[in-house]
């Protein structure tokens, strides 16, 4: 069944080129109004998710950028690129781009804003005004923040350790710092407009147990950016007034204690991982259960578990810190904390490698981007129980090993959760299909540079190569050469779908309605692209959201 | 139509269903719209609730850490006008509940009457706050580099000493039309000497927390002035009645939020480890 699903995509593919008539396209959310005020005052959640693919994009490249610098920097022993200082200010930057500008908002900004009111039936999250307040307010502080960074710049790193932030550092920590205030505000209202939504706007019959897992992840991840992004705000805003009014809150010369600014700022930071990954898990349980033609494994569970992490996520903060001076009872009780997020973690991934078993699965390449996903989730996920233990933590502290940690959960899992849910769902957002070839291109060279680039930097840090120097010694020249070959070809990866996906604007043939014969109501129920109201009346949800049985026959129907 | 949806609004049937001038498109029903607008304000109270949890948990800390010296400092603070300020920002909790009631009832008139009185009573907990925070001015209490805790000390000592024996009313009568001695300001080189001092150093610390608790709030009492006009502008348009009150409930809400973080501020700056009433 699958590989027919496949074939049909392909022979689309095929007759696309010549078939592609504008003229009589029916009513769809990119179509009704072309206006540039259209866009930009858009009160639609599709058109507001579009205007945040740009965003992230951009971001996405910038951060990227300083990546590449870094990575250049470290092909040598020597600091020979960039002076320390300059080494310090990119570093910051990469990590405060790509992680506030970019990682947070990717999946919920995009693909919830789009998919969301969609997936429960209903014509748009509750607040759409709020929505797009929350678009500009992420404008507004990604321009200064990235303003911040690129002129003056910031080398505290994207922790803003006091007392090293408040006291020590030169450059625009203060603007830097209201740059992540402002984009916090922007986390917090999506988070809001997605609970509310999810709470009360509910097609009929969309009951919480008939509503796809990636609901249930955008709920658990609105969940911890509502609960997390307002204490880094009070953080911020703290470290805003030790600088400028020289009082010392964190300041130990003044009474103050710096222990509370890490406890303070990993209160949010720690869950601000699941504002990442979250999302991604979604993802992943949409691709596996729709590539395998098979309803998913322990529906109830995995809905759950991404609840369960959302709060666990919530008492394992003090995992950063085991080498900071805290008590040893407390780190003791982090450690096991921390141990037991793995459970709800390992539930998810073996409910898809139930999914997968005995499925019909096919290799569209959203599903290849799942598997590089689940490899790369594991690995990062299991490294993180080398973190938490407390012996080895000492030993691994602030080494290359941390760094290789939670790029496999960053890179590995959240962007190539992303990647995996933006060729899912690019045929609905935009109607177009995308070369299978050169996409599936793009998912191996990701998953290869990825583990080229990152790999060996386990060893760097085993070795005990610290993070955030720009000089190493002599010996580790070979693995630090083999992971900055392995950023190109990484690299390569990520400039491929910037590539083709703009180009099947153009050039691709027309989406059908459900390409890849999948259950939930965004392909079931509404046109490629969407139309503005997403459906003309409410839509019929079924009892089951992932049942296969009746679908297989109108997949195969569509495609004729 | 959604079948699951009981509304309210039965006089003209379905007709008038979906054509209420204050229903969204996106709404199935004007109880659908309350409903998440309600909840909308809630879980953001829940964000508010965590960022002044920051602050709070910061209190805990150097609480519990300076508990000496934050008795000390907390008792530089006037326990009367704290008093007074908690009166007059639970009766304007009232007068908005009233408000609320009023739209509810459909009653325009009213409703403008007890937004008025809230928004004066709120007023009244900022002018009020004024005078404190001239007198922390006055007395060097305020965190920055010309902090003096030495000098703050003696200047409390000589006002109890000038007040002992004054009739209540006198007392508070004299916190904001009394005259004031002119007094030297602290030289540099006490405020030097100071600074090394830890107990001053702590005494700063709770001063630090003191004005950034009770000033965030301050501002979301200014927010809250600002929602009050809009809303009292749309009431007074006569846009509330008793199928569409939300807005007035919402503010409500966010009212009653601010009034709440205040009934913890108090005791935890003023109250705790208080010498009540015992001079010095
Ligand atoms: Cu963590």
């Amino acid at each position: 069944m699958s590989t027919i699903n496949l074939d049909r995509g392909l022979i689309a593919g095929a007759d696309g080129g010549t078939t592609t008539a504008p003229a009589k396209a029916p009513l769809n959310y990119l179509n009704c109004e072309s206006t540039v005020a259209s866009w930009l005052l858009t009160l639609d959640h599709k058109r507001i998710g579009l205007l945040y693919l740009v965003g992230i994009t951009a971001m996405f490249i910038l951060g990227g950028t300083f990546a590449s610098l870094i990575r250049f920097e470290l092909l040598t022993p020597k600091g020979d690129v960039l002076s320390g200082d300059s080494y310090n200010k990119t570093f910051t930057a990469h990590g405060v781009v790509m992680i506030f500008l970019f990682l947070i908002p990717s999946i919920p900004a995009v693909l919830g804003n789009f998919l969301l009111p969609i997936m429960i039936g209903t014509k748009d999250v509750a607040f759409p005004r709020l929505n797009l307040m929350s678009f500009y307010l992420y404008v507004g502080g990604g321009i200064f923040l990235s303003l911040a960074l690129l002129f003056g710049g910031v080398d505290t790193g994207w922790t803003f350790y006091t007392p090293l932030s408040s006291s020590y550092a030169n450059g625009n920590v203060m603007a830097a710092a209201l740059g992540v205030f402002i984009i916090g505000f922007s986390s917090i209202l999506t988070g809001l407009n997605f609970i509310v939504t999810i709470h009360r706007m509910r097609a009929p019959g969309m009951t919480w147990f008939r509503m796809p897992l990636f609901v249930w992840a955008m709920y658990a991840t609105s969940l911890v950016q509502v609960l997390g992004t307002p204490v880094v705000a009070i953080t911020v805003s703290l470290l805003g007034f030790e600088r400028i009014l020289g009082v010392g809150i964190f300041d130990p010369r003044l009474g103050g204690d710096p222990i509370l600014f890490q406890h303070m700022f990993w209160f949010y930071s720690h869950p601000a991982v699941y504002i990442m990954i979250i999302p991604s898990l979604g993802v992943a349980s949409e691709l596996v259960t729709t590539f395998s033609r098979k309803g998913i494994f322990g529906y109830e569970i995995i809905a759950c578990s991404s609840i369960a992490i959302a709060i666990f996520g919530f008492i394992v903060w003090a995992h950063h810190m085991f080498t900071s001076g805290i008590s040893p009872y407390a780190a003791m009780v982090f450690s096991f904390l921390t141990f037991s997020v793995a459970i709800p973690s390992g539930i998810k991934v073996f409910s898809w490698l139930a999914t997968m078993f005995k499925g019909s699965i096919s290799y569209a390449s959203p599903m290849m981007f799942f598997f590089g996903f689940i490899g790369l989730f594991t690995i990062g996920g299991m490294t993180g129980l080398f973190l938490s233990t407390l012996g080895t933590d000492i030993h691994l502290h602030d080494t290359y090993f941390v760094v290789a940690h939670f790029h496999y959960i960053m890179v590995g899992g959240a962007i190539m959760g992303y990647m995996g849910g933006m060729h899912y769902w690019w045929p609905k957002i935009t109607g177009k299909m995308y070369s299978e070839l050169w996409s599936k291109v793009s998912a191996a060279l990701i998953f290869v540079g990825f583990n080229f680039t990152f790999f060996p930097q386990f060893f760097l840090g085993y070795l005990g190569m610290p993070r955030r120097y720009h000089e190493y010694p002599e010996e580790l020249q070979v693995l630090n050469v083999l992971s900055t070959v392995g950023a190109s070809v990484l690299a390569l990866g990520y400039i491929l779908p910037l590539l083709y996906l703009p180009g099947s604007l153009f050039f691709g043939a027309k989406a059908p309605k459900n390409p890849w014969g999948a259950s939930t109501l965004e392909w079931t129920e509404c046109e490629s692209p969407p139309h503005p109201h997403n459906f003309e009346s409410n839509p019929p949800i079924p009892d089951h959201v992932y049942d296969y049985s009746q679908l297989s026959k109108e997949a195969v129907r569509v495609s004729h | 139509m959604s079948a699951t949806n009981t509304h309210k609004d039965t006089t003209q049937g379905h007709d008038t269903h979906g054509h209420h001038p204050a229903l969204a498109h996106h709404f199935v029903s004007l109880e659908q719209q309350h409903e998440a607008n309600i909840l909308g304000m809630w879980v953001f109270l829940v964000t508010e609730v965590l960022f002044f949890g920051g602050m709070f948990t910061a209190y805990a800390v150097y609480r519990f850490k300076f508990n000496t010296m934050f008795q000390e400092a907390s008792n530089q603070l006037d326990i009367t006008l704290g008093c007074l300020n908690t009166v007059v920002l639970i009766l304007s909790s009232l007068t908005m509940a009233m408000a609320v009631r009023s739209a509810q009832m459909g009653k325009a008139k009213p409703i403008l009457g007890y937004l008025a009185a809230t928004a004066v009573l709120g007023f009244a907990f900022l002018g009020v706050k004024y005078f404190e925070w001239k007198h922390d001015f006055e007395v060097h209490l305020i965190p920055r580099a010309d902090f003096c805790w030495d000098y703050a000390k003696e200047r409390r000592v000589e006002a109890d000493h000038h007040e002992k024996g004054k009739p209540f009313v006198t007392k508070v009568l004299g916190k904001f039309i009394g005259h004031h001695e002119e007094h030297a300001p602290p030289t540099t080189d006490r405020i030097l000497a100071d600074k090394k001092n830890p107990e001053s150093q702590q005494a700063r610390m709770f001063f630090v927390l003191y004005f950034a608790m009770t000033g965030v709030h301050a501002i979301h009492m200014l927010v809250g002035f600002g929602l009050i006009a809009a809303v009292a502008f749309w009431a007074s348009k006569g846009t509330y009645g008793p199928d569409y009150y939300t807005p007035v409930e919402v503010l409500g809400l966010y009212w009653h939020f601010v009034d709440i973080v205040w009934i913890f501020l108090f005791p935890l700056l003023y109250l705790l480890g208080a010498h009540l009433g015992a001079g010095h």
